[in-house]
């Protein structure tokens, strides 16, 4: 069992509490998922040419500070960084190809997270309550956000094995459920060059629908794609620079709920999730149908 | 008139207002009332009641309500999620709103009416229940029904009557596509009345002339040995 939530804020003025509105969406899907926890939420644009690089690292003592020097020194790119825990995030002008080479040589006890102009992810063990506290989730703003809450049954228990898993840039994927086929995926993705961090079948499924779109195919199309591509059961819920996309699989034996308002779109595993939330008594409720395609628009 | 107890779950652990349905309020007598407030999809609310009582649940509701009821009339002024009337005994269950998944599994009896959808694996293994869905139905409803009656007013999902045994459908609307050993069978006399009643007593208005009667091929009841590929 997992959690998953999502929120997407329609009236621009509820960006401001995006954080309040998400913690105790996750806090309360802690229950389904004690484990480990992760959000990504998508903020404002950086200026043209800045990508924003999410870390974590195991080592409380690891020097960022050390760090930055040494990669502004070595890439000549702008550079800054906000380190709150184990998090940080880098703000720079450097291209992903520079920063993965940069790291490449290091082997620094730091392990990259998220790519984008947008995205921030941040993943970690522990009760998602205690997560949502330790990295000040509450005080986040912006257009929307995607969580998860992990009770493991096929992998390790990791903050890396923590959803949401990202590719590409300004992408990332939640999954409520298991694969049994993302061997073959993954071996498939590999011979075309496709690089994995981990052994999770989710990491599967995220790396298979974004080299799609890679490939060409619009988000919605590699999704058509993956229900003849994936095997298993599976609530995906995904968010782009500027979407939130949910699918359930032809089983649909993995939950969620969607509550709509003029306001915003929230989406979680179950409604108790979403009963805090204001004006939801008034908004449509409802539960997403097997291979239906749902996408709404920050 | 009923006497009216009001608990809030605001206020109350899922195990305290069980525990009161169960112990204080049976002691009491009969012609009791109770409005749960605050609902707030939380799961387990008035399961494994075993008394004539009236509970009224004033929201959208969890997980497995009103599961394995015996006697009791609960009523949900909201949506539930996953299980509500699970196994069900007797008595009836009455959902406002949309049901999620697997509503009424296992019942033994007794009426489950969600006046509008209930989704996929609606009465899986039904046992002796009757369902009344005002909406449609999702995919694999009915699935390996044992005994009792479903009645859909709107459409069915994939593989309606999967492996039935010797409950009966009634469907109202389309029927997307019928599961492995479930066929259409003629409309009879008694059918249109066994339909009738049970809109009735649902709430819904007794028109019978649009629906189809589903029930077992029964081909799947005996191993053949010659045809042992086909399992």
């Amino acid at each position: 069992m997992c959690g998953i939530v999502g929120f997407l804020a329609r009236d621009t003025r509820l960006r401001e509490s995006l954080g309040e509105f998400v913690v105790p969406m996750l806090t309360c899907m802690g229950e389904r998922g004690p484990d480990s926890a992760g959000l990504a939420i998508f903020s404002d644009d950086l200026p043209d040419g800045l990508r924003r690089y999410s870390f974590y690292t195991s080592v409380r003592t690891f020097d960022w500070l050390r760090f930055l020097e040494d990669f502004a020194a070595a890439t000549e790119a702008t550079a800054e960084i906000d380190v709150v825990e184990s998090h940080a995030v880098l703000m720079t002008s450097a291209t992903p190809a520079m920063v993965n080479e940069w790291l490449a040589a290091r082997r620094d006890p730091i392990h990259l997270l998220s790519v984008g102009r947008k995205i921030d992810v941040y993943k970690d063990e522990g009760h998602p309550a205690d997560i949502s506290r330790r990295y000040g989730f509450t005080a986040f703003t912006g257009s929307h956000a995607v969580g998860h809450t992990r009770m493991a049954t096929e992998s390790a228990v990791s903050p890396a094995h923590a959803h949401p898993f990202t590719a590409g840039e300004d992408f990332c994927l939640v999954h409520n459920g298991s694969l049994s086929n993302p061997y073959s995926i993954r071996r498939r993705l590999e011979k075309k060059g496709v690089r994995f961090e981990t052994d999770n079948d989710t990491e599967a499924a995220c790396r298979f629908l974004e080299w799609r779109m890679r490939e060409g195919d619009p988000l919605e199309r590699a999704l058509e794609r993956g229900f003849d591509e994936l095997d298993g059961f599976y609530t995906l819920l995904m968010a782009t620079a500027d979407k939130l996309v949910l699918v359930r699989d032809a089983f649909a034996c993995k939950p969620a709920v969607v509550a709509e308002t003029d306001e915003y779109v929230a989406i979680s595993s179950e409604y108790r999730a979403l009963a805090h939330l204001p004006g939801v008594k008034g908004a449509r409720i409802f539960e997403p149908v097997p291979e239906q395609i749902y996408s709404w628009t920050a | 008139m009923d006497r009216l107890i009001q608990l809030d779950l605001a206020g109350l652990t899922v195990r305290e207002l069980n525990q009161f349905l169960h112990q204080e309020l049976p002691s009491r007598g009969a012609g009791w009332h109770v409005d749960v407030l605050n609902p707030n999809g939380m799961h387990n609310l008035a399961v494994g009641l075993n008394a004539s009582v009236d509970v009224d649940i004033r929201g959208h509701a969890g997980y497995f309500i009103a599961g394995m009821n015996q006697q009791a009339r609960v009523t949900v002024h909201g949506n539930v999620g996953w299980s509500v009337a699970e196994n069900i005994m007797s008595g009836s269950v009455r959902v406002k709103g949309c049901a999620s998944e697997c509503a009424a599994a296992s019942g033994h009896g007794g009426l489950v009416v969600i006046e509008q959808d209930a989704s996929s694996r609606c009465g899986i293994s039904m046992k002796g229940c009757d369902i009344v869905v005002g909406g449609s139905v999702g995919h694999l409803s009915a699935f390996m029904a044992q005994a009792g009656t479903l009645v859909v007013r709107g459409n069915a999902g994939p593989g309606l009557g999967d492996s039935l045994y010797e409950a009966v459908i009634y469907v109202g609307g389309e029927i997307h596509s019928l599961g492995a050993d479930a066929r259409e069978e003629p409309m009879q006399m008694e059918d249109h009345a066994r339909v009738a009643e049970l809109l009735t007593r649902a709430g819904f208005p007794a028109e019978t002339g649009r629906f189809k009667r589903i029930a077992s091929a029964r081909s799947l009841y005996h191993w053949h040995a010659d045809a042992g590929d086909r399992y």
